[in-house]
């Protein structure tokens, strides 16, 4: 389940000192403060996923916690970190005393926060403790989303916006690819067994080691090589107040876009019950379970620069809508009479180009309808409506699964989806005025 | 900080990744340490020597078998000791084990196979010495298991990754093989479930620590909607009937008429809700044991009347008896000894 996590709030933005110099071409579209950006998104991704990847298996053969009781906790602070968002989108466009938006400073205690917390689990023996240092994690992964955002729309000419978020996205999916691996290799290297059977935790303690290595590396990376300014982001006396924040939904094209992304979130099946579908319906072995993941981001992150490009080309909008089409025919096919490896691949490639199609050209298609010295709030204001509308579509779904079984319940979130996709294409046919950056 | 040159920059992060690298690497090596040292034996440890181990009625007498978990070179293999004489010396088999039952001559053996990446988990059923006759997959890490008193049944638990109602990736899956056809029951979910006397179906249903009664009668715990049950198993008719509610890891009498188990007691903490308590199947009255600790086992009876179980211990876990009538008080039998049954 970390896939759609890692995607919707990772990491900061990079100034254009550091890395890219892969012909002309590629460097007019991805600015270096992108990749630099991307570059703290991978490492800090590498460094959470570590530790999301052991986290359950720790918690419930050291600890003793329930499933149950690590899924109502891990829902409960999604929530909570979708909301954080907002107070971080906020906080970020207020000026500094030098007139400039405090989104890299914002960023950074995002990332510090989290990486704080790594070596905190090396002392955190009892389960409050541990749901205490989580909590702790997902504020600064709240804290972080929006200015990380806000950052790369505003380092990035506005017509190349779509391939910039699809470069962030690929390189912090590479890092949710990477972190499992490298949790496993240490476990392997430290002897250890993989579960903490028999009451060891030298193992994990090790991963946690790393992992904090690894998070400060990457909250480096964010003070050395992303710019204090980006390009478009002038000097300004005028810190956006609470009500201005407010006022943004009066802006028709924030307006549409965070309805359209409500609406499209409710019927978004989360993808840990998507993947228990996968299992079910189309008949995989359970051993293969776990790799599940690992398909939907190889192909996100295969997808992520080429569709944001093509999102430049034909519009945002138009690819937003048409990334959830795509999801449409993964319900599709998951309620089709096909069964075996064919069509889980089929499902994971589908599943994987939806996120490439609409994560990234989201923010790309917000950035936008939003005035530069509120970019913050308002790409937060549209990640949060996303991210709490997909919260309530797990509960309802969870609850419709209970009563009436997975496939059914699929069947009607194919029908709601396919209704939001016609209503949203409605609402978003009208152009919108596109705000000047 | 954007002042600072470019090979200012590179030379700060080029530093930072050394130092990083060396407390990574430090931390890896200083586990790799810790986890080697337990392949030596320590000093006031249980002595253990290979020999052989059987699942017949030793002509020493009756023995306790168990995974022996004392740091050394037969660390987690199954270990024997006289069952009067738990703390003696241990007889080490060779035969690994994450968890094991025997009864009536038939053993299981839950282990793991570590593979590059990923561990797999097999339940292996033994013969009397401890050979493998035949072994089936298991999808996650073993929990729970145990063989019918005639040997002709042999049930395990292992949890399960993404088999859960709440999105979470754990839940439990339960299986149970019958050893003269290796006719395998994969999942208990299955089952057609009786609750409160009616049939009864939803999607959140968790099934885990099968206790046999005979070759067609079992008890385990059926879990739905937030609540436990003690369920009552018939394998031919393949029904589940539930009888009582708060029951985990329930563990039948040798006379079939008392249940040991866990009972989640109000005003626990959430990490430690457990207490060992005794159901009386005939009045359905509950006991508390005088064990007043949280346990997160399913119990072994002992021929005369008391419940064996594992704690946490210096070496993972120790074994501790207590009367199953709420009288007397816990007293441990030995260290460093995990999932424990009586053979001969």
């Amino acid at each position: 389940m970390y896939v759609a996590d890692s995607r919707s709030s990772k990491a900061p933005v990079a100034p254009a000192t550091a890395p890219g110099r892969r012909g002309a071409a590629l460097r007019a579209a991805v600015p270096g403060a992108v990749v630099a950006l991307g570059t703290v998104s991978l490492v800090t991704d590498i460094s959470s996923e570590m530790v999301s990847a052991v986290l359950p298996l720790y918690l419930l053969t050291g600890l003793g916690l329930s499933p149950l009781g690590f899924g109502l906790l891990d829902g409960i602070q999604n929530g909570f970190s979708a909301l954080v968002r907002l107070a971080g989108g906020h906080l970020a466009d207020r000026r500094g005393a030098d007139g400039a938006a405090r989104h890299k400073a914002v960023a950074a205690v995002g990332y510090g926060l989290s990486a704080l917390c790594k070596p905190l689990l090396l002392f955190a023996h009892t389960v409050p403790l541990i749901g205490a240092v989580i909590a702790v994690d997902r504020t600064g992964k709240g804290l972080r989303t929006a200015p990380r955002d806000a950052m790369i729309s505003l380092a990035t000419e506005p017509e190349h916006r779509g391939r910039a978020f699809g470069v962030h996205r690929a390189m912090d999916t590479a890092g949710a690819l990477l972190g499992p691996l490298t949790a496993f290799l240490v476990l392997r290297l430290a002897g250890g067994p993989l579960l903490a059977d028999g009451g060891e935790r030298h193992g994990y303690d090790a991963v946690f080691t790393v992992s904090a290595c690894i998070a400060a590396l990457g909250v480096l990376v964010l003070l050395l090589f992303v710019p204090n300014r980006l390009g478009s982001d002038e000097t300004s006396t005028s810190t956006p107040s609470l009500r201005d924040g407010i006022r943004l939904l009066r802006l028709p094209g924030l307006r549409r876009l965070t309805l359209c992304a409500v609406l499209l979130g409710l019927t978004t099946v989360s993808d840990s019950f998507l993947y228990l579908l996968v299992q079910r319906q189309l008949g995989l072995a359970t051993n293969l379970f776990p790799l599940l993941p690992l398909g939907t981001a190889a192909a996100f992150l295969l997808l992520a620069v080429p569709l944001g490009a093509l999102a430049d080309r034909i519009g945002r909008r138009r690819l937003f809508l048409a990334g959830h089409a795509v999801l449409l025919l993964a319900y599709g096919l998951l309620l089709s009479p096909l069964r075996g490896l064919p069509a889980v691949l089929c499902v994971l490639v589908l599943h994987g180009s939806f996120y490439a199609a609409t994560d990234g050209v989201l923010a790309a298609a917000a950035a936008d309808a939003v005035p530069a010295d509120q970019r913050g709030a308002g790409l937060a204001l549209v990640g949060t409506g996303q991210a709490l509308a997909r919260f309530a579509c797990s509960l309802l779904f969870g609850a419709l699964w209970s009563a009436i079984g997975g496939a059914d319940a699929l069947a009607w979130s194919a029908g709601a989806l396919a209704l939001c996709v016609v209503g949203a294409a409605v609402v978003l046919r009208e152009p919108t005025r596109e705000v000047p950056s | 900080m954007n002042q600072l040159q470019n090979r200012t920059r590179i030379l700060v992060l080029l530093v930072a990744v050394l130092l990083l690298g060396a407390v990574g690497t430090g931390a890896v090596l200083y586990a790799a340490d810790r986890t080697a040292r337990r392949d030596q034996a320590q000093p006031g440890g249980p002595a253990v020597s290979p020999g052989h181990v059987t699942l017949q009625t030793p002509s020493g007498g009756r023995q306790l078998v168990f995974r022996n978990m004392a740091w050394g070179p037969h660390r987690d293999e199954l270990t024997a000791v006289p069952a009067d004489h738990a703390d003696g010396p241990r007889t080490a088999s060779g035969v690994h084990c994450l968890r094991f039952y025997a009864a009536g001559g038939t053993g299981i053996c839950l282990q793991a196979e570590h593979g590059a990446l990923e561990d797999t988990y097999r339940a292996v059923v033994l013969d009397d010495h401890l050979k493998e006759k035949r072994s089936f997959p298991a999808a996650g890490i073993p929990t729970r298991s145990r063989v019918s008193p005639s040997g002709h049944l042999a049930a395990w638990t292992v949890f399960v990754s993404g088999d859960s109602y709440a999105g979470t990736n754990f839940s439990t899956r339960t299986s149970i093989v019958d050893v003269r056809d290796w006719n395998l029951r994969d999942n208990l979910e299955t089952f057609d479930i009786i609750k409160d006397g009616r049939p009864y179906q939803a999607h959140d249903i968790n099934i885990w620590g099968v206790t046999f009664a005979d070759d067609n009668t079992f008890y385990a715990t059926l879990a739905t909607g937030g609540q436990t049950h003690l369920v009552r198993g018939d394998l031919a008719a393949r029904t589940l009937t539930t009888l009582h509610d708060n029951v985990e890891c329930p563990s039948l009498s040798p006379d079939g008429t008392r249940i040991a188990y866990k009972k989640r007691v109000p005003g626990l903490s959430a990490d430690a809700p457990w207490r060992l308590y005794v159901l009386d199947l005939a009045t359905m009255t509950e006991t508390a044991t005088a064990e007043q600790r949280n346990i997160d086992d399913q119990a072994v009876w002992t021929d005369t009347g008391t419940l064996l179980y594992a704690l946490p211990g210096d070496y993972g876990a120790d074994l501790w008896t207590v009367p199953a009538d709420g009288s007397g008080t816990a007293r441990r039998v030995t260290q460093a000894a995990v999932a424990p049954a009586y053979v001969g």
